[in-house]
């Protein structure tokens, strides 16, 4: 999926509804060391797709997204 | 392999199968205690009846093992190698497995099971299900109904093109088991047979992919785990559980065993990317070498610059590299894989750019407008090869448009609901990276080849 460097083990996986989001960009300003945006305002993690790795660090950062979001678009998968 | 080559010049529609003399009248109510008759031999294994009734089908493999338990079923197909047939080739047992375990993992609750046939073909280049469902609907509906019984199905569907529910209908009505077998048809779009779709639209709503985060085998259609298989798969499954994974593995590579049904098609205008152009449907080895596959179809290897595998989401393979064969790890070193068997051959004269522009266009406006890069991207993508067909040289405001349409595929990879950015931006990458001499053609100016 990517040929870029995991990051040791991520804590969680930030999953992006890709169907909800419409590039409000929230997330891109609770998150800026993890998501930027794309020419048309979608949050952009390049070589990760619809689930981004979330170092331990951000967690609290990504729940907050995740709470913010005002289209819901966003989960936090937490590894089982 | 010469004797392949003869069954497979027989072709799919006027191939003999030499059984017709194994022939026997055959009473539903007896089949458990019909001897099993020998498989099929030669790549002719699926299309082996020749007829699309139920008398020949029977006379021909048999009775379908009636109550295949889903541990035997999986070890089966584990053996057996088989992976789905839909383009995505998951190992078959797999799902079969993930769904099976469920009722012994959460027995108090169990939730009902759902399996679906897919035949929705949304690509405009691949007949094969549509074909396969004309000429041997039997062993889709055993496939179908094995696999229900293995899981203890509560709801069965078959999701298929409108054109080809009448021969399904008949064939459901030929026996006596097949009628809690649910037909729907399927939208006619490009999305309409990736499995989320699928189950959008056997819930009523529309016909496109959903976001996701729990496998449809957890959770699917109304929430219930649910089992999708492309009906060839299901056919492969129907031959498995009569003559064995040994049997299976009698053609093919041990990266691709078995059979395949591929579309073979040649001469693609601009004009003709969103219906495709009439191509042959075979039944093959698996693992067959390009250059078999066109010289079978009767096509004359030197009149290709390239062959596009996999479809509009696949990737060229020049004419250099037809030796390959149609399997994962022949292909690999082009982004490309056997995918649903779509084989589609570039004629040499023809300037592959305008083609790949085409079809970036027509996937664009196939996206289900739900993903912002999608609906984004996907234009941007078809903008800048159709400039890029058009012999345009003026850089954009990056480098030039090659290197845009690169970037825009890097952009939109991995960013949506479903695959459809990513198979498109796989295509752009290898159209790039396959036609580079004909891009540098375009970027100074100097292509001299047919531009229709």
């Amino acid at each position: 999926m990517s040929n870029r460097a995991e990051p040791v083990r991520p804590a969680a996986l930030l999953h992006i509804d890709w169907t909800a989001c419409d590039g409000r960009a929230l997330c891109t300003e609770i998150l800026p060391d993890l998501l930027t945006r794309d020419e048309w305002g979608y949050p952009l993690a390049l070589g990760y797709g619809s689930n981004v790795p979330v170092p331990a660090r951000m967690l609290p950062a990504a729940d907050d997204a995740v709470a913010l979001c005002p289209r819901l678009a966003l989960s936090l998968v937490r590894p089982d | 392999m010469p004797a392949l080559a003869g069954r497979l010049t027989t072709g799919f529609v006027e191939f003999r199968t030499g059984r017709a003399q194994t022939a026997r009248t055959v009473r539903e109510d007896r089949v458990m205690t019909v001897d099993v008759l020998a498989p099929p031999v030669g790549t002719a294994r699926m299309i082996a009846a020749g007829a699309p009734d139920h008398a020949r089908h029977l006379a021909t493999f048999g009775p379908v093992p009636r109550s295949v338990t889903g541990a035997d079923l999986v070890n089966a197909l584990q053996d057996s190698g088989l992976t789905g047939r839909g383009g995505a080739a998951f190992p078959s047992w797999r799902k079969i497995a993930a769904v099976s375990a469920l009722p012994a993992r959460d027995k108090a609750r169990r939730r009902p099971v759902v399996v679906v046939g897919n035949a929705a073909e949304g690509e405009p280049l691949s007949a094969k299900d549509a074909t396969l469902l004309r000429m041997a609907p039997h062993l889709v509906l055993d496939g179908l109904l094995v696999v229900a019984a293995a899981v203890h199905a509560d709801r069965l569907f078959l999701y298929a093109p409108h054109s080809v529910l009448p021969s399904v209908a008949s064939a459901v009505a030929e026996r006596t088991d097949a009628g809690r077998i649910e037909l729907r048809p399927s939208a006619d779009r490009f999305v309409a047979g990736e499995a989320s779709a699928v189950v959008s639209t056997l819930s009523g709503r529309r016909a496109v992919p959903r976001d996701t985060t729990e496998r449809l085998t957890l959770s699917g259609l109304g929430g219930n785990p649910t089992l999708l298989h492309n009906v060839e798969t299901l056919a492969q499954i129907a031959l498995i559980v009569r003559f064995g994974a040994g049997w299976f593995r009698l053609l093919g590579t041990a990266d691709e065993p078995g059979t395949r049904l591929v579309t073979v098609s040649a001469g693609l205008h601009t004009n003709q990317v969103a219906t495709g152009v009439p191509g042959r449907v075979l039944e093959i080895a698996g693992g067959t070498r390009l250059r078999d596959i066109l010289k079978f179809t009767g096509n004359d290897l030197s009149a290709f610059s390239a062959v596009l595998v996999g479809g509009y989401h696949g990737a060229w393979v020049p004419s250099t590299a037809f030796d390959l064969r149609l399997d994962r790890a022949d292909l690999r070193g082009f982004g490309a894989s056997p995918g649903a068997g779509v084989v589609l051959g570039l004629e040499a004269a023809r300037c592959p750019l305008p083609v790949a522009a085409a079809i970036v266009t027509y996937l664009a406006n196939e996206s289900a407008g739900q993903c912002g890069p999608c609906v984004n991207g996907l234009p941007a993508l078809a903008d800048a090869l159709r400039r890029l067909a058009r012999g345009e040289r003026t850089p954009g405001p990056t480098a030039d448009l090659a290197a845009e349409a690169a970037r825009l595929a890097s952009v939109v990879s991995g960013r949506g609901a479903c695959h459809h950015p990513d198979g498109t931006a796989g295509f752009v990458l290898s159209t790039l990276t396959v036609f580079s001499a004909d891009v540098a053609a375009h970027l100074t100016g100097h292509c001299g080849k047919d531009h229709s």
